[in-house]
């Protein structure tokens, strides 16, 4: 069995006539989130920073929040929203009734969640040009960023939602696992000034780290070849939870 | 044969779902799948439209292979599940455009098809607006609707009229009814047993996920008990008086304290029983698939004297 293209992209279509109806009433709060996170942390602390990491405060913050908006957006889609249609909206049962197979449902929302990944960080990204913050055309280069990080928290969230017995789970992967992850990814603060010897070892494993050192990269415009493990990391941590996700999807959708 | 399911049997852990069922439903009938809940009726649905793996047996549909080729079979057939799978907060036309791509249906075709079946299942006063206002006999309507999007061959109901109200069955039966007429197969599972015999050119009676008696309703029913039925109230000893002065007929059966005489001629039970003046109330009916099922499963047929 595999993925048959225009049946994942039915199953997009069906999230996307979802949205569509409420898009204008979901696409605002991205836009303020940024702008929030930038006032109190950028302006609000960063008055009290002269510098961090050779700039603004706000500047160092701005490329590692598109990443994290990238990670919101897909998880939010790959938990919840997917334990809803799983569950409640039984929308996979319905599915299963076509010629669309489990490969084509977990394509089609890996798909899904990217779209809105790229919409989360896309919106921050706008934000983020709009406050000056971003260095323009190099900047430009963490566009391929943003559906990177979605791939990587749509793998992880995805392979995570398939094993859970209830919804109340989710709350410990966010406040135990999305939470620290945000606060020590290098986005508030330079990890390799803080850590030292086996730790910053120890810290390459979180996986929103990559995204964020990327983004950080394109916004410095240099590229040192720390970039490929990087890159490595997030093609091959999605690939391998993909490949056991696939397991999980048809072991919920069939018997 | 549009369905061939050979010995088949489901195992769920410890549990037997489907024990070695056999069916073959031809084309063009509407075959009814009829039983109590628990006996087996949807896993072998599922079993059929290839989301439930047999744990032995084969099932072809359409002369194909279910666990080959399952995206074949499923472009030529229709599912309307027992709980219906409708998004709620979009419209029936939206939630028909929706399937539609499921099948890959692309315009002009899709808009086309939609609004066909928007008019087959009378959903024009309520096609846009969200189906969470709808009653539920128009979200079944809709779950039918659904379900027939790729004009399939065959289409399989499961519980198709649970939950609704007399008037809304009987619409839905027309429909299928008009369906078949068109050449559709129908097969449906219901615990109903009058929507098997009014509805089922055959049905396969179902218990503890074995096939017990199959064939046409009228003669399941005639075979298997008789065409008429005595229904009355009476005690184990007034039965023997009654019954054994009228050569112990041996097709009855007991539910409760109500006693049901099977027999091709009523009227005579009828006179012997006034004959004895007995004043209880007789009641005399066409037998029906219940009874069978009664006969077969529930409490048995009691021999004679």
């Amino acid at each position: 069995m595999s993925v048959s293209v225009p049946h994942a992209l039915a199953v997009w279509q069906r999230n996307a006539a979802m949205y569509r109806r409420t898009w204008m009433w979901n696409i605002l709060p991205n836009f303020f989130e940024p702008v929030l996170y930038l006032l109190s942390l950028g302006i609000g602390v960063g008055a009290y920073i002269t510098q961090m990491g050779g700039m603004s405060y706000a500047a160092f913050l701005a490329p590692g929040l598109i990443c994290v908006a990238a990670m919101n957006g897909a998880s939010f889609e790959v938990t919840y929203n997917i334990f809803v249609r799983l569950t409640f909206e039984r929308a996979y049962d319905a599915m299963l009734t076509t010629p669309i197979e489990p490969d084509d449902v977990l394509a089609g929302e890996i798909l899904w969640a990217l779209t809105r990944a790229c919409i989360y960080g896309g919106c921050f990204f706008i934000v983020v040009c709009l406050f000056g913050l971003a260095p323009l055309p190099r900047a430009l280069l963490a566009i391929p960023i943003i559906p990177l990080a979605g791939l990587l928290f749509a793998s992880v969230g995805i392979a995570f939602s398939l094993r859970i017995p209830n919804i109340d789970m989710f709350s410990f992967y966010f406040t135990l696992f999305l939470t620290p992850l945000f606060l020590f990814s290098d986005i508030f603060f330079p990890l390799k000034e803080r850590l030292s010897g086996a730790w910053l070892w120890v810290a390459e494993v979180l996986p929103l780290l990559h995204p964020v050192r990327m983004a950080r990269m394109a916004f410095r415009g240099d590229a040192p070849p720390i970039v490929l493990w990087d890159l490595a990391y997030v093609l091959g941590v999605s690939a391998l939870l993909l490949v056991w996700a696939r397991r999980g999807v048809r072991r919920r959708l069939t018997n | 044969m549009i369905i061939e399911a050979e010995s088949v049997s489901k195992r769920f852990g410890e549990r037997l779902a489907v024990d070695r069922l056999s069916l073959a439903v031809p084309a063009g009938v509407c075959f009814g799948l009829l039983g109590p809940n628990g006996a087996g009726k949807t896993t072998t649905l599922r079993m059929i439209y290839g989301v439930t793996r047999p744990s032995g047996g084969t099932i072809r549909v359409f002369g194909i292979d279910i666990g080959r080729d399952p995206r074949a079979v499923r472009a030529r057939l229709g599912v309307t599940l027992q709980q219906n799978v409708l998004i709620e907060a979009l419209t029936p036309i939206d939630n028909l455009r929706v399937f539609g791509r499921y099948h890959v249906l692309r315009e002009p075709e899709l808009s086309r098809r939609v609004d066909e079946l928007i008019d087959f299942l009378e959903l024009r006063s309520h096609a846009t607006v969200p189906v969470r206002t709808l009653s539920g006999g128009f979200q079944r309507r809709l779950a039918i609707a659904l379900s027939l999007m790729n004009q399939p061959e065959l289409l399989i109901l499961d519980e198709p009229t649970t939950g609704l109200d007399p008037a809304v069955r009987l619409a839905l039966w027309s429909k299928v009814r008009d369906l078949r007429a068109a050449g559709t197969t129908v097969l449906l599972t219901t615990h109903y047993m009058d929507e098997a015999q009014r509805l089922c050119d055959r049905v396969a009676i179902v218990a503890n996920g074995s096939v017990i008696a199959e064939g046409v309703p009228a003669e399941l029913i005639t075979s298997r008990l008789a065409p008429a039925a005595v229904e009355l109230d009476c005690t184990p000893q007034e039965e023997a008086a009654l019954l054994n002065s009228f050569g112990a007929p041996s097709k009855r059966l007991r539910a409760g304290g109500r006693l049901m005489v099977f027999l091709d001629d009523a009227a005579a039970l009828v006179t012997h029983a006034h004959a004895r003046g007995n004043r209880c109330d007789l009641v005399v009916r066409p037998t029906n698939l219940e009874d069978v099922f009664l006969a077969m499963t529930g409490t048995t047929l009691e021999g004679g004297s």
